[in-house]
């Protein structure tokens, strides 16, 4: 063996152990700071909305990212009535505990101390307009369903509201203040969401939110609010009952 | 005496190592929302095959209901893996990489020989470049994947917004199955990745961390050309 065969061979060893002690390092180094990275997020303290804050603002983010490209155009896929189910699904009854009080009425709040009251035939009075499309729920199942109430815009329109539906946000709760939610103001304006008081072309049975529910396709059925007694605006996120407990706000679709 | 042979480039090393953790956060999280409603199964009319999941899975493993979790995290991770996978076909495409990876026109008879080779049946596997032909398949088939599930996850993220691209899926229901089906694909990838990696020993593993493998060289000859084989 020559000594230029013995130096490139001493040369190409000492070189592969350098590349591969560099390289190794870098991985552990790498494992390592995934792992921290890991932890450091799944060990911070959820905060009160029981979620961790960094997951939060992962949500807003998106929330911000798609509201953007949100447009009051699009629609929910619309169906025929024979498509929709007679078997509705219930899937909550939070905020529907009891029988509902007599003397229920629609109370809207203009502004705070500003407020004026509805009776459910106040609110049929106005034109009726009827949805069927597939409701989604969060947990995964999906339903197409026909439903009958007012236009959300409509009954701004109806009711002098504008200014109101220059805000950003809607916010509704049940008469014992046990649910409620906060809708951004694009979605409550689009043409599909309504104020319902019918279901499959009857009275809105007890169990589905009589009298008068939320029914609002661009939005989770976490949103679809059942027997609302107030609705507000304002232009701060309104509390809402699920985002309080580790879900998205935005919950669009 | 040994000689150095180029592998893996950086980039593709890195972009390998971080899609691991990322898709394994991924499947965790979507497993997290598929269990608050697991109505998938495998069979044929009455005839159920493979439940997912089976009860004794849920009995055992004491699976916890957190639907909300596992959403925050999907929908967090969902950018990671997406620029990630973006980046590395980016890298693919402009670095000439794709042409040691896309299937060729050999690949689809020679994939067969491999298998053959690789459970024992034929005792030679056809020469080949960086991939052989069933690798060739299998990692373009990944990439394949990713981009479809990108696809069909936008399609039931924002099936409204985003409805065109939830008709092209076949519908609501449909691109969540797909979504799903795709999962289970990158299970089995992962499990038939782990043998092979296992049978193919650890000059062929160090290679995907250093980049390089080593290879013996006759001591009488001059050092060979390189030709990456």
């Amino acid at each position: 063996m020559s000594s230029q065969q013995s130096q490139n061979r001493n040369s190409t060893d000492r070189e592969i152990r350098k590349r591969t002690v560099v390289s190794f390092s870098v991985f552990g180094v790498g494992i390592c700071l995934a792992i921290a990275a890991w932890l450091w997020l799944f060990r911070q303290p959820e905060s009160a909305d029981g979620i961790q804050p960094t997951l939060r603002k992962g949500l807003e983010l998106n929330e911000n990212l798609f509201s953007r490209i949100y447009s009051r155009k699009r629609q929910s896929k619309p169906y025929k009535k024979q498509d929709a189910t007679s078997e509705v699904r219930v899937n909550g009854d939070a905020g529907m505990d009891g029988e509902l009080d007599t003397t229920w009425r629609l109370k809207v709040v203009r502004s705070p101390g500003d407020t004026f009251l509805l009776t459910i035939d106040d609110i049929k009075a106005l034109n009726k307009t009827e949805v069927v499309f597939d409701f989604k729920c969060v947990e995964g199942w999906n339903q197409v369903t026909w439903w009958g109430g007012v236009r959300f815009s409509d009954f701004l329109q109806k009711y002098n509201l504008a200014k109101q539906a220059g805000m950003k946000y809607v916010g509704m709760e049940t008469p014992d203040g046990a649910y409620y939610v906060g809708v951004d103001m694009p979605s409550m304006l689009q043409p599909q969401t309504i104020l319902c008081f019918e279901m499959n072309g009857a009275e809105l049975p007890q169990e589905q939110g009589y009298p008068l529910r939320l029914i609002i396709p661009v939005k989770y059925g976490i949103k679809h609010i059942k027997r609302i007694s107030v609705i507000y605006f304002s232009d701060r996120k309104p509390p809402d009952y699920w985002a309080e407990r580790g879900y998205d706000y935005f919950a669009g679709l | 005496m040994k000689r150095i042979v180029d592998k893996h480039p950086l980039a593709i090393r890195w972009f390998h190592w971080i899609n691991f953790p990322v898709l394994a956060v991924m499947i965790w999280s979507g497993l997290l929302i598929y269990w608050a409603n697991d109505v998938y199964k495998l069979g044929w009319g009455d005839t159920t095959l493979i439940k997912f999941f089976p009860q004794s899975f849920y009995d055992t493993q004491n699976i916890p209901s957190h639907l909300s979790r596992g959403m925050a995290f999907h929908f967090f991770f969902m950018w990671f893996f997406f620029l990630n996978g973006l980046l590395y076909v980016l890298y693919t495409l402009f670095s000439g990489e794709w042409r040691l990876l896309l299937p060729n026109r050999h690949s689809f008879r020679e994939a067969w020989q491999v298998v053959l080779h690789d459970i024992r049946i034929r005792k030679a596997a056809p020469p080949h470049k960086k991939y052989n032909a069933a690798q060739r398949i299998a990692y373009s088939a990944i990439v394949v994947m990713g981009f479809g599930s990108v696809v069909t996850g936008l399609a039931i993220y924002r099936p409204v917004q985003f409805g065109w691209l939830c008709t092209l899926c076949g519908g609501y229901e449909v691109a969540r199955i797909e979504h799903f089906v795709l999962t289970i694909g990158y299970v089995l990838f992962f499990m038939v990745h782990i043998v092979q990696v296992l049978l193919a020993g650890w000059n062929n593993f160090q290679a995907m961390v250093t980049g390089f493998e080593t290879e013996d060289v006759k001591e009488t000859i001059s050092p060979p050309t390189e030709d990456n084989t």
